[in-house]
């Protein structure tokens, strides 16, 4: 079945409907190894249920998911902890697979979250809670990472210094990544494709593709098209000059 | 040694606590007392079927509350009532029944406030021998499905996009909720067996800050609830069941300190 066997996911023509309403229909999509796809689109428009149906959360689906990997790591968009069960970030960490302690500690230094590791997950910001979510997700060390909005929450230079560190494990771990971002700037710079998303796929292809069609430009109006088409002047820029963001 | 039924009764308890301990903890991650209480109140058919089919009263007690707890999935599936609702139906009909099918079993004489508050006389070697071996295999599944129990209790979604299938856990839980049931009817009772769940891993929760060291004081206190009921019982020739609850009951209290001291130290 797998004639590329870089495949890590892939949707063929899914769609997933609740109480006679789809959520989402007619997806198609594929997730490589050491790819970024980026989904896009207003809210209600399908991004997380398409993740979950990528993840096999919903299993009543129309159409079909090919999965090739076992090895799964989820940042789930909304998650709330239950004050009834104490539960420390170090717990949080090892809640769904044995990780060694020098795994747990190098994951917690890049989110920036290492002088948290005993506090009580309960007593985080919100901010600080994300984090510590990316953490436990790349610490498992993924063949397939899905990110529903990582970074809702955390403040702005910790945003950029997010994505990098996304697009960089992306790099050095060789994962694919599913990524659901309103961050119109980050899908520019970082992704490799790009799935504009509004019930069914309204849109598809490479960032500047996208920003260019027209169904696209209806949906997040002419402004957003300009962000992304401009952006991409200064995405030459800020690679000419080695990383240095700030000088935009 | 196991001649003296207060020897019995005591390493009866024992073995009881250190099971509850555990599942008692996932009774109050998971908000299950009430489900908990509907599969002891059906506990009361089980007896009567162990009575009436004269069948070990655990196995028949596990049977019945098993069944009852099927029962509840398919309502939940097939009907738009909700949650409580449906356990209450289940809870009290079930006990009716069983009050009513002991009015029809006139042959056999019933200790009913044995079945409802338990009674330590009651415990015989064959007793033990079903806590001590039930309570072993029931923690040894629990120890197996315990990643998957408890990321499914923290995230449903979480655990089930990183494969460690929630569903299959639960169910098997609910088993294990029955089978703790099953054990410790004699000891405690049926109307006060969902307060060993709770009592002790309530008092765990206020003096803990990990899962780990909830279920480990949680065992602590049914433990030493166990003991000091048991003593007790013995002392006021009280019932077993209500003892060893109101023992658990003043170590939930002192833990309310700890509580208020935590709370200082933060401010």
């Amino acid at each position: 079945m797998n004639s590329n066997n870089n495949i890590l996911v892939k949707l063929n023509n899914a769609g997933f409907r609740q109480s006679e309403k789809w959520l989402v229909e007619g997806v198609s999509l594929t997730i490589e190894k050491g790819k970024i796809v980026t989904l896009i689109g207003p809210n209600g428009s399908g991004k997380s249920t398409t993740a979950k149906i990528a993840l096999g959360i919903y299993k009543n689906i129309e159409g079909s998911v090919e999965k090739y990997t076992t090895k799964v790591g989820y940042v789930p968009q909304k998650i709330s902890i239950d004050w009834t069960l104490p539960i420390r970030v170090y717990d949080f960490m090892l809640l769904t697979e044995t990780i060694e302690d020098s795994a747990i500690d190098e994951a917690l230094s890049l989110t920036g979250v290492i002088h948290l590791k005993n506090k009580n997950l309960g007593s985080l910001s919100g901010g600080e809670f994300q984090r510590v979510l990316i953490a436990r997700a790349i610490s498992k060390k993924p063949e397939l990472l899905v990110l529903d909005e990582p970074v809702q929450g955390v403040d702005y230079t910790g945003e950029i210094a997010l994505y990098e560190l996304i697009k960089k494990i992306s790099d050095t771990l060789n994962c694919g990544i599913l990524l659901i971002s309103h961050d119109l700037h980050m899908v520019m710079t970082a992704t490799d494709h790009v799935i504009c998303l509004n019930g069914h796929v309204c849109c598809s292809g490479s960032p500047l593709d996208v920003a260019k069609n027209n169904e696209y430009k209806a949906l997040f109006g002419e402004k957003a098209s300009q962000i992304l088409t401009t952006y991409e002047h200064k995405h030459d820029h800020v690679h000419s000059d080695k990383g240095e963001i700030k000088k935009n | 040694m196991f001649d003296d039924f207060f020897i019995r009764a005591l390493f009866a308890g024992i073995g009881i606590a250190f099971v509850t301990g555990p599942l008692g903890c996932f009774v109050v991650w998971r908000r299950l007392s009430y489900f908990g209480d509907t599969l002891a109140h059906s506990a009361l058919l089980g007896v009567t079927m162990a009575y009436t089919l004269d069948l070990n009263i655990a196995i028949s007690v596990f049977l019945i509350s098993s069944i009852i707890a099927l029962l509840l999935i398919q309502l939940q599936k097939r009907t738009n009532l909700p949650g409580d609702a449906l356990l209450g139906l289940l809870a009290h009909s079930s006990l009716a029944v069983g009050l009513v099918v002991i009015g029809f079993l006139t042959f056999i004489r019933f200790d009913i406030m044995g079945l409802l508050f338990g009674d330590i006389l009651a415990v015989t070697t064959d007793d033990l021998f079903v806590i001590w071996t039930g309570g072993a295999l029931i923690l040894i599944v629990l120890k197996l499905i315990w990643k998957p129990l408890l990321a499914s209790t923290v995230n449903y979604e979480l655990a089930e996009a990183e494969g460690l299938n929630p569903d299959r856990a639960k169910a098997i839980f609910t088993i294990l909720m029955a089978a703790v049931i099953a054990i410790s009817i004699k000891m405690v009772g049926l109307l006060l067996i969902t307060g060993m769940l709770i009592i002790p891993a309530a008092m765990a929760r206020n003096i803990s800050d990990s899962p780990q060291k909830m279920v480990l004081f949680s065992i602590i206190g049914g433990l030493l609830s166990v003991i000091l009921g048991l003593y007790s019982s013995l002392e006021f020739n009280t019932s077993s069941g209500p003892s060893i609850i109101a023992a658990a009951l003043i170590l939930f209290i002192l833990s309310l300190f700890k509580i208020k001291q935590s709370i200082k130290l933060k401010n």
